[in-house]
């Protein structure tokens, strides 16, 4: 199993902040469970389709190449604005 | 030290804390203190809501503090950031670094506040008349 968690806009877009789902076998980077994700169709296509987004592994900013093991924490979150 | 609270704080208190703790330590002390400001130039009072990441910004800003207490060899220093609801004119975030000397004091809070407006997981949404937004990062982080 792994946990997703979306925030701020992107959670607002998806209506979910946060699941766990079982990791597809075929799967073992960001991308391709960015790529899974957004086979469920709208709103998942084009709200992780944009590329402002950052993605964070084990609460670590990663990239889309960044590992996806069983047991992982993946976040996706728009750029920031604290401070 | 960090803290991520919805509590509001008080600037001269945790400078005197700060004084108290060094113990002669340092011979400066350079704080910076974070407003909401009115997006709306007044013509609304807009609410401000601090979203984070729990967790991972604990994680965030503890990295950046230690990169400074590296850099610039602080004695001490700390990071308060606020989440939640905010109202104009509130505080928001407290950054404050204690060194030998001035120079690194004022390079150090510089860097503090300026990496974690970029790298600390937290989303400004400002609420008005006509419904609410998500700030985007160039309103958040205006050149000069």
């Amino acid at each position: 199993m792994v946990q997703l968690r979306y925030f701020a806009s992107l959670r607002e877009t998806l209506g979910i902040g946060d699941e766990t789902v079982a990791l597809p076998d075929a799967v073992d980077t960001v991308a391709g469970l960015q790529q899974w994700l957004q086979t469920r169709g709208e709103p998942w296509r084009e709200a992780l389709a944009d590329e402002r987004l950052l993605v964070a592994v084990n609460q670590e900013v990663g990239d889309m190449q960044t590992a996806v093991t069983d047991g992982d924490e993946v976040a996706w979150f728009p750029p920031v604005t604290g401070g | 030290m960090i803290s991520v609270q919805t509590a509001d704080f008080d600037p001269g208190a945790e400078l005197e804390r700060l004084r108290t703790a060094l113990a002669g330590r340092a011979g400066a002390v350079v704080s910076f203190t974070g407003l909401v400001r009115d997006l709306n130039a007044g013509e609304t009072v807009g609410q401000l809501t601090l979203e984070h990441y729990p967790g991972m910004t604990e994680k965030a800003l503890a990295a950046i503090e230690a990169e400074a207490v590296e850099r610039w060899e602080l004695v001490d220093s700390l990071i308060i950031h606020r989440v939640g609801p905010l109202s104009p004119s509130d505080r928001i975030v407290f950054v404050a670094a204690a060194a030998a000397h001035r120079k690194a004091a004022f390079r150090a809070c510089e860097f503090m506040i300026d990496t974690l407006k970029t790298n600390a997981p937290f989303w400004k949404k400002e609420a008005t008349a006509g419904g609410s937004r998500w700030l985007s990062p160039s309103e958040n982080s205006p050149a000069g």
